[in-house]
């Protein structure tokens, strides 16, 4: 499940078995080439407020934000996030979970254009979560979505506005996102399926 | 947050029932859930379809408003059943009142009882959760922890804050029910009353005794007044209202010798000046209003861990 992670959880994969598949320039180049996707697409960044989806999408969000910031002169693009844990439809299968932060810029939503970011899509269970977790916050003009890694595998009619990698992966790998803010450095991990987690993502 | 493992015991009937950790669990959900009151839309679908009881045998306005207003926030049907106009005053029993409640599928039972233990007998008969809102003079577990929020968004902290907690201890499940959870979070905690209103026991509990209100409030960050219980007195606890209220109540003289950023809390519902003056109650270190608004945060964050997470075994045992 894509971002189905509690803070600063660690990565209990095997690292030695464990695959990189971008390293920390990868990582770099595929947000900056997020970030002129978004100011392409919108025509400047005006309307735009950026929206991480916890934890990680979170700092992926500021770092897309920033980089925007250096394309377009406008001023600092809002940046915030939103949790998605009370919209999720699996909390009575998976059992409850701690409450992430949802901060949402002070001129807030209605009429701009968010781009949620997250670094997984998988299910899209989280991101159809955190559409609804959107319409009861404000009416954006558009949503569109931003995704570090597509590991494919959908459930749900939901596709990504922005990929920094297609990924291509069977049911029993796991993808693991490390960003420097919560793990120390930059890489995607691909390993084989870690049994004691419990879950993919 | 970093406590992705705790969780919650299947019921909360008393604040000894939480450690350290779910309490600041229950104590950090509510500061994000505090956050819908600012919405427009103040509603979460997380308990959609779920029911919620509302079981009150004894008059209450604040605590049983706030679990209604808690559950409906997240989308929760809440059944409010009171023993006037029940069949309880025809004579029905704790347990074939909990035994309807629970074929009519009620998730959790919220429960306020005149009899100390009565939440407990109910947890042994339904299969939902039940919350303790207030069994006799025994605990009254969400208060405590919505004081513990109060004061931890007041001062920033609970660990090592000077607690003192006046009045009526011996009628008071909220002076049991804080004791326990601020000792749990690591405050400093003073009961201050006549020997009077004191419990047989108080010696165990985890907190320091005194007689003297006066000592006590230059070295306290929170004072929490009690109510004077007088519809659960059977007998002269003090000589006359006016001497406790000399002796034990906090007036705008008393409150001057608090340091400077301490805070006066009140469970309510309030005797103005009996244990607390008017112009106490009304001033800027009072808590009392905002008590009341984080009581539904609380109630919400107690509601959510307690049943967002289904009850896998029990579905399975009902089908």
């Amino acid at each position: 499940m894509t971002s189905a992670h509690p803070p600063a959880r660690p990565v209990t994969g095997d690292p030695s078995v464990a695959r990189p598949v971008l390293d920390a320039a990868d990582v770099g180049r595929a947000l900056t080439r997020i970030a002129h996707e978004i100011v392409e697409r919108n025509h400047g960044a005006g309307d735009v407020v950026v929206l991480g989806i916890p934890t990680r999408g979170v700092s992926l969000a500021r770092r897309v934000g920033a980089r925007i910031d250096t394309i377009e002169a406008a001023g600092p693009t809002p940046v915030g996030s939103v949790d998605a844990t009370m919209y999720r439809d699996d909390l009575r299968l998976r059992g409850v979970r701690a409450l992430e932060s949802t901060d949402i810029p002070p001129d807030g939503i209605d009429g701009k254009v968010v781009v949620l970011v997250d670094d997984v899509l998988f299910s899209g269970r989280t991101v159809r979560a955190a559409l609804d977790a959107l319409s009861d916050l404000g009416r954006p003009r558009a949503v569109q979505l931003a995704v570090l890694v597509d590991r494919g595998h959908r459930e749900l009619p939901i596709r990504a506005d922005y990929v920094g990698k297609n990924i291509p992966t069977s049911l029993t790998e796991t993808v693991h996102v490390l960003l420097d803010e919560t793990d120390g450095r930059d890489a995607v991990l691909l390993g084989p399926a870690d049994l004691s987690r419990g879950e993919t993502r | 947050m970093t406590h992705p493992q705790t969780a919650l015991p299947q019921h909360l009937l008393s604040a000894a029932d939480l450690t350290r950790d779910a309490a600041l669990l229950v104590l950090d959900t509510a500061e994000e859930l505090a956050r819908v009151a600012d919405r427009p839309i103040k509603k979460l679908p997380t308990l959609r379809g779920r029911t919620v009881v509302n079981l009150f045998f004894e008059d209450s306005t604040r605590t049983r408003t706030s679990f209604e207003v808690a559950a409906k926030r997240l989308s929760a049907d809440v059944i409010n059943f009171s023993a006037k106009g029940s069949s309880v005053s025809k004579g029905e029993s704790l347990k074939d009142t909990a035994l309807t409640l629970e074929a009519m599928g009620a998730d959790a039972v919220v429960c306020r009882h005149g009899a100390s233990g009565a939440p407990h007998r109910l947890a042994n008969w339904i299969r939902g959760s039940v919350v303790n809102a207030g069994d006799g003079t025994h605990e009254h577990p969400t208060q405590a922890l919505l004081d513990a929020y109060t004061m931890r968004s007041r001062l920033g902290r609970i660990e090592a804050l000077r607690v003192a907690i006046v009045g009526d201890v011996l009628h008071s499940r909220v002076a049991r029910s804080n004791v326990l959870l601020l000792s749990t979070l690591g405050a400093e905690v003073t009961v201050v009353a006549p020997p009077t209103l004191l419990p047989v026991g108080v010696e165990h509990w985890p907190c320091a005794v005194s007689y003297d209100l006066d000592g006590v409030l230059p070295k306290s960050d929170v004072v929490m007044m009690l109510r004077v219980q007088r519809e659960r007195m059977y007998g002269g606890f003090f000589p006359t209202t006016r001497e406790y209220s000399r002796r034990y109540g906090l007036d705008a003289r008393r409150m001057a010798t608090l340091p400077d950023d301490a805070i006066v809390m009140h469970p309510g519902p309030m005797n103005r000046g009996v244990e607390i003056a008017a112009e106490v109650a009304d001033s800027v270190r009072s808590t009392i209003v905002e008590q009341v608004a984080n009581g539904v945060s609380v109630r919400m964050a107690v509601l959510y861990l307690l049943l967002g997470g289904g009850l896998v075994e029990a579905t399975e045992v009902a089908a």
